[in-house]
Order: structure tokens, then sequence, then C-alpha cells
């Protein structure tokens, strides 16, 4: 989203300008600079708007295995509206929005600013440390938490029945979903961290200083500057959080191998398409599927964009 | 998570998801496929001439051969040592269900499929439906059949048509830890499933451990059971009809069975293949394990310290004084129709599976179990005695259960999702102990909407 608003917004000074003086010379740029994004469009029709299309156009069909193809028009669409393992997955997302997001934002949040603060020792070990996670691939950090998790060998199963408390099963149906958003805050909260931190440094140091003659303390500092000139940064890590929970997949699917019974195949919206697409043989259904999502995606965010626009005109 | 990516990854996603198609709906519209009926080769008689299996084993040809079991090609190179001529290129694309996905988008593709696929005895269907195997019996497949055993053998074949030359088979039993059960006070395998119960109680009592385990997420460990009752789940005519048969009574009394076990704890219900598992194995959690033939040498890997305590048994029967088993797991290898050189890849399938020396390496190499009658009354594969069953002929003790597996046991061409919906159906209610005869119900339901969903008439 906020890269689109940026591209029109200097698409349309640099036709003002060319407005102005066209020549001759200013023409042969212009098409050098057109050459140089063929490369790109190329890429991005053939790989992104033409498959997007043929998703569309087969979201559209029923294949069976007995009869062969037929169109049915939005049958399929209709059947996910009345689908409840579609909106059970929806519903399984959208509480991780609600409970994940905002914590893992605030902890990210609360990390940069202490280490932009000064006051951390060791505060690049640190920023590394908090980072790394991200840096651990997907499948490697959910074996990891697979191991950590398990009920009769895992530490914090071993922690519970040293202290004499019977261990809970982490991977059980009602409490698997609570371990997977642990893993991605874990997995994300240094990524997050690392974007609302670089965005802190940005802020000029004399903004500070004015604070501090004013007698302003540290807290007061971060609430009253830090955070607020950071909220691009902070919505930006809103939006792109938004996408990635109602995206959830690698850990359901990775955790579907410890705990088969407690992950079901539409357990999330993506993981149900790719279930329907790939063992069920529904690839147009899956189509349908992986619409509906896109379109939630697109909606949610930008709602979330707009909602804190108009904060900010009120301003 | 894919939490770097911007909007564009909905995209992404699903134009992955359609990627392979967009590829397929271009060929297949031309060709048809890889349903297009197979070239230079084709034999119109019934029986194929020797002359014109020698040209063809004579040519030099290039055949692509899919499978996942390992080191295969020690026997790959002796079937190239026999015939210098054929080239062999062995692939691993994964295992089963990961396979029969790449097997499919190729097919679909029209291109990059393989001449010669393994493929699990329950999958066979599901491709024989697609008309996607190549009829082996034109090709002299036929003449193998006294060479199998009679259920292997009807795995592969239907109506006079064969698709696929056996390679291993699964035929169920028992595996057990004897110190535990000694300790327990238990000097005999159980005989009858009665037995069984009476034995698990008393060994949860006495030991603590769970008698065995069974494996909410593997359908294919409660088929082999229900497979070893006399239950035939599962019919399938070859072309439009299937028949879903899951809840019936002699079912329903097999789950109730478990149904037992399971409330009174006698039996733990972890998921198989996990870490919890191989961790129960090693430990001691479970006294046992039901299981296939193919388990003995897998548990040797996989509870290395317990080695020497296990023993094996035929599995306890319903009524006693009979011997009874099914088959879990087991696989053959099957030529697709898309193939260039039919003859050379039948070959392949066969003498690697068929010649003695080729399937003897199998059990001794890859320690299959074998499917050929030959080399299951073979003196060194019988009398083999294993160090980790206290010096047991675990291979005789399977090798008379494999006589005793019922012959006819039929599968749904759409087994990917069957497995897949036993998860939630008799699964899930496995593994929530809660009703396993509403868990039953569930997943014929699920069977027969899927089925008639896919066009199928179901009966």
């Amino acid at each position: 989203m906020t890269s689109v608003t940026v591209a029109d917004v200097s698409a349309r000074g640099s036709t003002h300008r060319a407005k102005r003086t066209i020549t001759a010379g200013k023409r042969k740029q212009h098409l050098a600079a057109y050459l140089f994004v063929v490369p790109f469009f190329v890429v991005f029709l053939a790989m992104l708007i033409v498959p997007l299309a043929y998703s569309g156009y087969l979201s559209l069909f029923a294949t069976r295995i007995v009869g062969g193809v037929s169109f049915v028009g939005f049958d399929n669409y209709m059947k996910a509206f009345r689908d409840p393992a579609f909106f059970a997955g929806l519903s399984r997302v959208a509480l991780v929005l609600g409970v994940q997001v905002p914590i893992m934002l605030g902890l990210a949040l609360f990390f940069a600013l202490a280490l932009d603060s000064g006051r951390v020792r060791g505060s690049k070990a640190l920023r590394l440390l908090i980072f790394v996670p991200h840096a651990v691939p997907g499948v490697v950090a959910t074996l990891m938490w697979g191991y950590l998790y398990g009920q009769d060998f895992g530490p914090i199963a071993q922690f519970f029945r040293t202290i004499g408390l019977p261990a809970p099963n982490l991977l059980a149906e009602g409490t698997v979903l609570g371990s997977i958003m642990n893993i991605v805050t874990w997995e994300f909260v240094g990524y997050n961290m690392i974007i609302m931190y670089s965005a802190l440094r940005a802020i000029p140091t004399e903004m500070y200083e004015a604070a501090e003659i004013d007698g302003a303390g540290q807290w007061r500092v971060a609430w009253s500057i830090k955070i607020p000139a950071i909220r691009p940064a902070i919505l930006l890590t809103v939006i792109f959080s938004v996408i990635g929970s109602f995206q959830l997949f690698n850990e359901p699917s990775l955790l579907h191998n410890i705990a088969p019974n407690a992950i079901n195949d539409a357990f999330t919206p993506n993981y149900y398409a790719f279930n329907l697409a790939f063992i069920s043989l529904n690839i147009n259904y899956a189509s349908a599927i992986a619409f509906l999502l896109g379109i939630t995606i697109m909606i949610l965010s930008y709602v979330v964009q707009l909602s804190t626009q108009k904060r900010e005109v009120r301003r | 998570m894919m939490r770097k990516a911007p909007r564009t990854a909905t995209a992404l996603g699903s134009g992955i998801l359609v990627a392979a198609l967009l590829l397929s709906s271009c060929s297949s519209g031309g060709g048809g496929g890889g349903a297009t009926a197979s070239p230079a080769g084709t034999p119109s008689a019934a029986t194929l001439p020797q002359a014109e299996i020698d040209k063809a084993m004579t040519t030099p040809t290039t055949l692509t051969f899919w499978t996942w079991v390992p080191n295969i090609t020690d026997e790959v190179a002796m079937f190239q040592k026999q015939y210098p001529a054929i080239t062999v290129n062995v692939e691993n694309v994964g295992n089963g269900p990961a396979q029969n996905t790449k097997i499919r988008t190729a097919l679909q593709a029209g291109s990059g499929a393989p001449d010669v696929v393994q493929m699990r005895y329950q999958d066979m269907s599901s491709f024989t439906v697609t008309k996607s195997l190549l009829d082996l019996a034109p090709y002299g497949a036929n003449d193998l059949k006294g060479d199998y055993v009679d259920w292997v053998w009807n795995q592969v074949s239907s109506k006079g048509q064969v698709f696929g030359i056996p390679q291993d088979s699964g035929p169920m039993g028992n595996l057990y830890r004897d110190d535990i059960l000694t300790s327990a006070g238990i000097s005999q395998p159980p005989a009858t499933w009665d037995d069984y119960a009476t034995a698990a109680a008393t060994v949860k009592s006495k030991t603590g451990s769970y008698i065995s385990n069974l494996a909410p997420n593997d359908a294919s460990q409660m088929l082999g059971l229900l497979w070893q009752a006399g239950v035939k789940p599962f019919a399938y005519d070859g072309e439009q009809t299937v028949g879903v048969a899951l809840n019936g009574d002699v079912a329903k009394k097999v789950v109730a069975y478990w149904q037992k076990l399971i409330q009174a704890d006698l039996i733990s219900v972890d998921p198989d293949y996990t870490d919890q598992w191989y961790q129960g194995l090693a430990a001691g959690k479970y006294a046992g394990w039901i299981t296939a033939a193919w388990g003995p040498v897998f548990l040797q890997g996989t509870a290395a310290s317990t080695s020497g305590k296990w023993r094996a048994a035929e599995l306890p029967q319903w009524v006693a004084g009979e011997h009874k088993s099914g088959n879990w797991g087991g696989s053959a290898d099957a030529v697709l129709k898309s193939t260039k050189n039919p003859i050379a890849a039948y070959e392949l399938a066969k003498w690697i599976n068929n010649d003695k020396s080729s399937a003897t390496e199998f059990t001794t190499k890859q320690l299959f179990f074998p499917t050929l009658k030959s080399v299951l009354s073979d003196p060194a594969f019988v009398d083999l005695k294993s160090d980790f069953y206290g010096g047991q002929a675990v291979n005789k003790v399977f090798a008379q259960v494999s006589d005793t597996v019922d012959v006819k046991f039929e599968w749904l061409p759409y087994m990917d999702f069957a497995a897949s919906s036993y998860k939630e159906t008799l699964g899930k209610a496995i593994s929530d102990k809660g009703d396993l005869t509403a868990g039953l119900d569930a997943w014929q339901k699920a069977l027969v909407d899927y089925g008639t969903q896919q066009g199928f008439t179901v009966k």
C-alpha cells in the first residue's frame, strides 16, 4: 500500500516536469527509462498478472475425477461463503491478529526504544540476539519448538514435572494455536524491531536536546517524540503483520507433522487452499479460497491504513 | 510466515498454485497429456514376440525411474549390467504422497514424467482411474502371477490387467517387549484380542507401560487392522463406481474394541513417526508395536538401545485358533502410460523385482520384506536370526503371516484424501479419546461425499 502511494506521487511529479520542457534529449532519456523498467514489467506480467488471471479463471470451473472440467460460474465462491472450515480458519488467523500481533509489536517497540535510549549495555550484541531468530529458517525453528513443546521429553514439560505440576500438552487442539503464536512472535520480534529501530535512528537528535532542556525524561521523550516520529514505520509493521497473520502457513504446515490431529487441513486459509489443491485435488476451489483470502487481506490493509491516516489529518 | 512479503504475496501464492496448471492447460488441450496411447512397440497381439523384446533391450534407451527406495542404484546397476544398452536415471522426488503430487503435475504438463515409478499399492487405483498406468499384461506380466503371493498379486492386478510389479509388502504382526511383558508376568504373546486387552491391563498396572500405541494420524494402521478382521471397506470397479463400507458391524466391533482400551487408558494415542513416538518406542513407554513386516528393521534403527528385548509374533486373533492378518504398506513398480519405451520400462520394473538376485538384494541391502514366493521360502532369508530380537528368526514369523493375509482388499481411487480425512474423523476421535464409532461414521460420510462430488457412483 505505502509503496503504491509513494510511486503515485513521484509519477505525478515527473509528468508535471515533462509537460514543461520536452526536448529531444529528454525524450531519449524517457525512452531509456522505459527500457529499464521493461524487464520488471515482463516478469511482473508473466509471474504475477497472468497467473493471477489464470487462477481467477480456474476458480470459475469445477474439475472432477470422473466427468472432467465444467464451468460453474461463482459456485466455488458461494461454496466458500457456506464453508465452516474456511471460516474457522479465518477466525483463527483473526485471533492471531488480535492477540499475537499487539504483543509482538509491543515487544518490538519496547526493544527498539530500549536500544535507542543508549542506556543498555552491550546494545549491539543484544540487537543481534533479538534479531537472530528471524535468521533461523522457519523449518528449523518449527522443528526446534516442536522439541521444546514435546510432552514427554520437552524441557517445558520437564520443568512442570520438577515443580510437581502436570505437564501441559502444548500441541493439543486447544493449545496449538497459542504455541504457534509464540513461535511467530519469537521469529518476528527482531524483524519488526529492526524496522522501528532504524526509523528511530533517523530522528534528528536536536529534538532530544530541546526536550531535555525543557526537562523531559526518557519516558516522556519516548512517548511524545520518538513514537509519533516513527509512526510511519510502526504503520508499516502493522500492515506487514496483518498480511503475515492472514497468510499463516509455514508454522501450521510444519507442526502438522508433529501434531497431526491438532492441526486440521483447514487450520489456516492458506493451508486450506494448499491442501485442497494437492490432497483433495480441488484446484478450482483452492483458487477461489485464495482469491477470497487475498481480497480479505486487501480490505483489511486498506482499513488499517485509512484509519491511521484519518488520525494524522486530525492532528 | 511471509511477513517480509507485502500484499503481492497473496497473488504470488495463488500464482504458484496455478503455475503448473498453466503449463498443463496448454498441452493437455492439444495432445491429451499423459493419456496418449503408447507409441512404438505397442503390442497388438496378446503376447509380445521375443524378437521385439530383444530389439528393444539392445537399442540404446534412456529411462527415468522415480523411487524413494534408498540405494536402489545397486539393483539398477545389476539391471544395467544385464542390459548395457539401457541407461536408467534414478530420481527421488519424495515418498508416497509427495511423489503422487509430482506425477500428477508432470502428467498434466505433458512432459517431465518418468517412465517407471514406485507406487504404494493403495495409490495404484488413484492412477488407474485417470488411465495413467500402462497395463503390463500385453507385455507378459500375467506370466509372473504364480511367482507372487496371492494377496500381493491382487494388489497390482484387476480383471486380467496388471498395473505394477510387486516390490515389497507389509503383512502385519505384533512386535513386543519381551522384558516388559515378562516383568508383568506374561510369558506368551497374547493369542487373541481378548487376551491382548487383559494383558494390556496387567502390563499397565504392573509396569506403567502401555501395551502399544494406536496412531491417530495413520489411516494405514487402522485399515490394516480392519483388513485383518475381514472388513472390505473399499471397492472400485476400475471405471466410475466405488464402494465405501467403513461402518459395517465388523468394523464397528473393531473400533469399539479399541475404544475400550483407549477409555481405560491402556493404550496410548500418540501420532506415529513423531519425536514423541520415537522416544516412546525407545524408552519403553510402549511395550509393543502393532506393525508390519517392515517394522522389525525400522525398529532396530529407531530403538537401538533396546536391542535384544524385542520379539515378534503374529497379530492377536479375533477368534481363538484362527490365523489371520492384514497388510500395511509395501509398494510396486509401475510403468506410466506416457512412456516412449514401454518394453524397456516394463523389463526394468520386472527385472529388478522378479530376478532372484535383485529381489534377494532388496531383502539383504534394503531389508525389504519380499513378495516373491521363491525368496519367502529361501532358508537364507527365513532362518536369518536377529540379535535385536534375542536371536529369533523374525523373517520366519512374518513369512508365515504373509500366507494368512486376506487375499482380497481393494482401495479407493482417492486414498490421498481418505488418509487425510481420517485424521479429522476417526483419527480425531482416537486422539480426543472420544466416540470412535461416531468417528467411523464421519469418515464413511466424508469418503462418500467426496466420491459423489468427484463424480463417482458411490455404493
